[in-house]
């Protein structure tokens, strides 16, 4: 498969503060990708470069093999829903529409109007009346009726109540079956990225910590409890992601590829939560260096 | 770009032609009288010889004061025009974060720009032209009737200029507010800088955009309007003042001097005794014309008045296009850094300081 977003060495500075830094990153296409981090990770930067909103400061990235934003050709084939789902509050539901219409040759009316009366949203309402849910489903409707191959959204579920966080998830997977599009989203809540997506980016700190299929890295990362060990025990092919120790116990969570044989050891599965919020954890038990930014073939 | 531009800019298009449609009103009142009063004083003032007093009573009170308030009107529709439909235009989707909507949609920025500087630009221009035509038409019986159309005052008001100035103001506030990033400060800098210009203009640049004309003529004593000695008891003698009004029809009059025929200025002259207060008018007026004085003024003569339009006109429509071309360099999107390069470019485009939110 080919990669629809490819970065290397990707940074971002405002100022003096670096955004983004070092960013190497390869996303399959067909997938739907969830981009997590903590607040500040840098996920906003990311997407924005890639919808070819900001420059990078340092290094590269290719959407879909070219430049983002380089050029209309370009611009159609990513679809793009900022956070906070920015749309002009005097413009009305209908007049989004034509918008999109005019603006984007790809675009399928039907589709939208479809989604619209799925949803039941009044065409005639101004967008600035509308509730935080709807706001969200008309800025996903506007971007995935463009028809984009990749659509990218930065916090789409962030500021909405769970039931309508709930309908969005589900438009999105509708709209994903219907135009087959690679999806990018970035959320800080693992309970969505657990219900959509089925690749993962964790991005901490500016840097990417793991990317993977989900069900990769959920089979590869295992929950250990036994008796205290010391660190420079363990076998070698462990990279220990997570550690706690009480006085004669220690709980480790382990990323590898070998089954754990040793019987002094209970092994658990990890939760998608637990493996996320491991990688998350900033400076953890482990050092930085035993924890490199893996990638787990896919 | 251009349809969606008229669909969110219909509302200000409707402002402008209400207003417009008020100040037709308003003049197509008033007009005809305004004519008819110009009229019947041409009439009886050529029978008794006294136009000049006789058309500086004009025009009545109510129309004079509608003629001052059109004046600062059409300077400030430009001004109006470019503090709130160019420096929004940019400032406020940058500050409502809907750029992020606008620019990845199916079009590049360039265009995005080139609709909107078109659509709404072209609609300031359009106001500020049909403003001045229908107060170039109203006050057309004070132009034939000889009085001054190019002196600072009324220059403005009137001819092609107000179009020059609805482009600068419109790109100034455009550029304002990409440069500000919002869009109260983008007014303020637009206002500022645009009376800055409305005001350096009639006193630097217009004189010289065509080379006045200079004439230098023996002093006429009927020019003489005002005559004063100070100090006349004074050993010396003390110091006679004079100044003379050129009598030249409808002329901008740029300086107006009194100069000996040497040349040099003479604008004070030593007081004789036939100018002390117990002396005659006619006394002093002879003691002035035995000094030989020459009157030298430079002026712009009423016939120049659409050179100067077309020539002031030209330079805001530059300066406007000047702008204008500001405004592309500043969105166009960058290419990135290339591979490998670590180090950050001084110069970034408009959102590279923008902090993640």
């Amino acid at each position: 498969m080919t990669a629809v977003i490819e970065a290397s060495g990707l940074g971002k500075r405002y100022g003096r503060r670096w955004a983004l830094a070092d960013c190497t990153l390869s996303v399959p296409a067909g997938r739907v990708v969830g981009l997590v981090g903590p607040n500040g990770a840098g996920k906003t930067t990311l997407l924005q470069l890639a919808a070819g909103l900001l420059p990078p400061t340092s290094g590269t990235i290719r959407v879909l093999g070219h430049h983002p934003g380089d050029g209309p050709a370009q611009l159609r084939r990513v679809g793009f829903v900022a956070q906070d789902s920015p749309l002009y509050p005097g413009v009305s539901v209908a007049g989004h529409l034509r918008m999109g219409g005019w603006l984007n040759p790809g675009w399928e009316p039907e589709f939208a109007r479809r989604r619209l009366s799925q949803l039941g949203l009044d065409p005639r309402q101004r967008a600035g009346s509308l509730s935080g849910g709807q706001r969200s489903q008309l800025a996903l409707i506007l971007a995935a009726a463009k028809r984009p191959e990749l659509l990218l959204l930065d916090e789409p579920v962030a500021s909405l109540d769970p039931l309508a966080r709930r309908e969005f998830l589900q438009g999105l997977m509708e709209t994903v079956a219907e135009h087959g599009s690679s999806v990018v989203l970035s959320s800080h809540l693992i309970a969505d990225i657990e219900r959509v997506c089925d690749y993962l980016v964790v991005l901490t700190g500016s840097r990417v910590r793991v990317a993977g299929e989900t069900e990769a890295l959920l089979a590869c990362h295992h929950q250990l409890s036994g008796p205290r060990r010391d660190e420079r025990d363990l076998p070698a092919s462990w990279d220990v992601i997570e550690e706690s120790h009480t006085g004669k116990q220690s709980v480790l969570l382990v990323r590898t590829s070998e089954p754990v044989l040793d019987p002094a050891w209970t092994v658990r599965p990890v939760s998608l939560e637990d493996l996320v919020l491991a990688y998350m954890r900033p400076a953890g038990g482990a050092s930085p260096a035993r924890r490199p930014g893996l990638e787990v073939a896919s | 770009m251009i349809r969606f531009t008229l669909l969110r800019f219909r509302v200000q298009a409707a402002v402008a032609a209400g207003g417009l449609l008020i100040v037709a009103v308003i003049l197509a009142v008033t007009g005809p009288h305004l004519a008819h009063v110009y009229a019947a004083t041409l009439r009886t003032c050529t029978q008794q010889g006294n136009c000049a007093l006789a058309l500086s009573t004009l025009p009545p009170s109510p129309d004079g004061a509608l003629r001052a308030l059109l004046d600062g009107l059409i300077v400030a529709v430009p001004g109006l025009t470019g503090m709130f439909w160019g420096a929004p235009l940019a400032a406020r989707e940058l500050e409502a974060g809907t750029f992020r909507l606008a620019w990845t949609q199916g079009i590049t920025r360039t265009r995005w720009l080139a609709a909107k500087l078109a659509v709404i630009g072209a609609a300031s221009m359009l106001t500020a032209g049909l403003l001045s035509l229908m107060v170039t038409w109203w006050a057309s019986p004070i132009e034939t009737a000889g009085m001054d159309r190019i002196t600072p005052g009324v220059f403005h008001s009137g001819g092609i200029v107000p179009v020059g100035y609805a482009a600068f103001a419109f790109t100034l506030g455009v550029t304002a507010g990409l440069l500000t990033r919002r869009t109260l400060p983008a007014i303020a800098i637009t206002l500022v800088i645009f009376a800055a210009v409305q005001l350096a203009v009639p006193a630097f640049l217009r004189p010289q955009l065509i080379t006045p004309v200079h004439a230098s003529s023996p002093l006429a004593i009927a020019s003489i309007t005002e005559m004063g000695t100070t100090n006349a008891g004074a050993p010396g003698g003390g110091s006679l003042f004079v100044q003379a009004q050129p009598d030249i029809p409808g002329a901008w009059i740029l300086s107006s001097d009194l100069v000996t025929p040497a040349g040099r200025p003479a604008n004070t002259l030593p007081a004789g005794q036939a100018c002390s207060e117990n002396q005659s008018r006619q006394a002093c007026q002879a003691y002035i014309a035995g000094f030989h004085l020459r009157h030298s003024v430079t002026y712009q003569p009423g016939s120049r008045y659409w050179a100067l339009q077309w020539y002031e006109t030209a330079i805001y429509l530059a300066a406007a296009l000047i702008l204008a071309g500001l405004c592309f360099l500043r969105i166009r999107p960058r290419r990135p850094a290339r591979r490998g390069t670590g180090r950050a470019r001084e110069s970034q485009p408009v959102l590279a300081r923008q902090g993640p939110s």
